[in-house]
């Protein structure tokens, strides 16, 4: 009888479909994995995107230069600022024109706030995802000092809309360099808190070391950029190696871990954070006077061709292409987002390791999921 | 035996790690002033640090400020309309024979819809006679999806002096 029974079913061969999301918590977006199980261990892996596809990229074939900046907003939420700057210096690079050096210190140091501000979200909902509740509170603490600071001087605390093709919508607040010197100061206190926290935590070591391994050779061949890829020893900063803006006058390291497990992607955000202040303290005392734009015709229309340029968002390779007629609308408009080419290794990393190590390994990936939809 | 000793000492490093953490979040629990959790909506009629202020320039909503005598500064020249990438603005405009019997273009209703407006803030940046500005209110619920149309110009405004 017994031998019946375990020649109809066979458990331990059996493969079982479960669905993660759309609208799980541990997948911070509306993105659907179709998991392939068996037992506990992960098979095979399917991401099923488009759930918040807006179709920004066609929006913007009937949009001028100007109001496409407030669309790129909406793609990486996290890194709004920088997705704004991308298109900016596209547009600028199109045209020729040298913005003010005023406008290239302010836009750094924009960037490296939203990429501490995006670190610190992505630390919290990490640790969250391991369990760990009380990082939630204490990244959102520190997060608001950062918006603090994009409020007083932009208007708004996510959805900045500061660029304009040209420079920058207004002038710094009065306020803005002695903010960031105060958050500088007191986040250099917090931070190895952080460590103290999660970093050195036993559990956090056992659930991330050796998980998810991530080759140079697929790093490279998938396209994988940011500190994803930087975890692996690719060597791919875009402020380092094109550098745009005021990158130049920075010194800085490019942090590169060689593993390229969850942990070491762990380590290299967290490695990052320092540099960007570091980055920070070198330049918020040198911002040169002049004007916040550069003298701007109010239709901007793009010679005709194509032109491309990238910058290095909080998660990777951002680029951002344009194919022009010579109209005051682009004629098509393409992003390279981090976040699609980063969600490709998904199937790779989380293959024959368990389901709970997928959700670490997803949170290791840092993906936003509007920037993959677009 | 060796790794018998692994086993034990990991047992301890493991402990220790998270006693190390523990630190952290102990030091919080018994330093209530610590604690940075703002109590809304109590906090609006607070005073003094407490109290819950936005920044001047937030972006709360896009307003048409007024002068005490309802004057406003609207043209109805059309170029927030036009810049708005949302269609958020409709601005209706009359024509009113002047005193001198020229004809002359007046604002008649400046509509705003907020529930379409992204806050891009190129209608105020690109208003040639500054007639636009953000109000720092912020809690926009209403019960009437209809309330969120708003007319930005006050009911017998007209155009102030000078501003052609
Ligand atoms: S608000 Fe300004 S831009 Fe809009 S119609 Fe009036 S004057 Fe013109
Ligand atoms: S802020 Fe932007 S979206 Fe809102 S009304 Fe002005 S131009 Fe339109």
């Amino acid at each position: 009888m017994s031998e019946e029974i375990s020649s109809v079913v066979d458990i331990d061969q059996q493969e079982y479909i479960i669905n993660i999301g759309p609208q799980h918590p541990s997948t911070h977006g509306v993105l659907r994995f179709v998991v392939s199980l068996q037992g506990e261990v992960v098979k095979s892996l399917q991401p099923h995107i488009g759930y918040i596809h807006r179709g920004i990229e066609k929006m913007c074939e009937n949009l001028t230069y100007q109001q496409i900046i407030h669309l790129t907003d909406r793609m990486d939420y996290l890194s709004a600022h920088t997705n704004n700057e991308a298109v900016c210096l596209c547009v600028e690079k199109a045209l020729g024109i040298e913005v003010p050096e005023r406008v290239k210190y302010i836009r750094t140091i924009l960037d490296e706030l939203t990429r501490l501000a995006s670190h610190q979200l992505w630390w919290c909902s990490f640790g969250m995802d391991l369990g760990g509740q009380t990082c939630y509170f204490y990244g959102l603490r520190d997060r608001e000092k950062i918006l603090d600071i994009f409020e007083e001087t932009c208007g708004a605390r996510l959805l900045l809309s500061y660029n304009t093709p040209g420079g920058l919508m207004w002038d710094i607040h009065p306020n803005f360099q002695k903010r960031i010197k105060e958050f500088i100061k007191y986040f250099r206190k917090k931070l190895p808190e952080y460590d103290a926290i999660l970093t050195g935590n036993v559990i956090m070591h056992q659930r991330t070391e050796d998980i998810g391994i991530l080759s140079l050779e697929d790093a490279i061949s998938y396209g994988i950029t940011g500190p994803t890829a930087r975890a692996s020893g690719f060597s791919c900063d875009v402020r380092k190696r094109y550098p745009y803006s005021a990158y130049d006058k920075a010194d800085f390291k490019e942090i590169i871990y060689t593993k390229g497990d969850t942990f070491h992607r762990y380590q290299a955000r967290m490695d990052e954070m320092w540099e960007s202040m570091k980055i920070l303290e070198q330049l918020v005392d040198n911002i040169p006077e002049g004007d916040f734009t550069a003298k701007m015709k109010p239709v901007i229309k793009l010679p005709e061709g194509e032109y491309y340029q990238r910058v290095e968002s909080a998660r990777g390779e951002l680029g951002v292409f344009i194919v022009s007629k010579g109209e005051k609308y682009p004629y098509r408009m393409k992003f390279r987002s981090p976040n699609f080419c980063n969600l490709a290794i998904m199937n790779k990393l989380t293959s024959n390791f368990k389901i709970a190590d997928l959700i670490a390994i997803s949170g290791s990936l840092d993906l936003v999921i509007p920037d993959i939809d677009r | 035996m060796k790794s018998f000793i692994k086993y034990i000492s990991d047992i301890f490093s493991g402990v220790a790690s998270l006693l190390k953490g523990m630190r952290v979040t102990g030091k919080y629990f018994f330093s209530p002033r610590a604690i940075v959790t703002q109590q809304y909506p109590e906090n609006r009629h607070k005073k003094g640090k407490k109290k819950l202020e936005m920044f001047d320039r937030f972006k709360g909503e896009v307003i048409m400020p007024h002068s005490e005598n309802n004057q406003h500064k609207c043209t109805a020249c059309g170029i927030c309309e036009n810049n708005c990438p949302n269609g958020t603005i409709e601005v209706i405009s009359v024509m009113n024979i002047g005193e001198d019997g020229k004809k002359k273009r007046a604002l008649d209703k400046h509509i705003y819809r907020l529930s379409m407006c992204s806050f891009c803030a190129l209608c105020v940046k690109t208003c040639p006679s500054k007639a636009l500005a953000f109000s720092q209110e912020f809690e926009h619920a209403v019960f009437d999806r209809k309330k969120l149309i708003k007319i930005l110009n006050k009911p017998g405004s007209t155009l102030m002096k000078g501003i052609e």
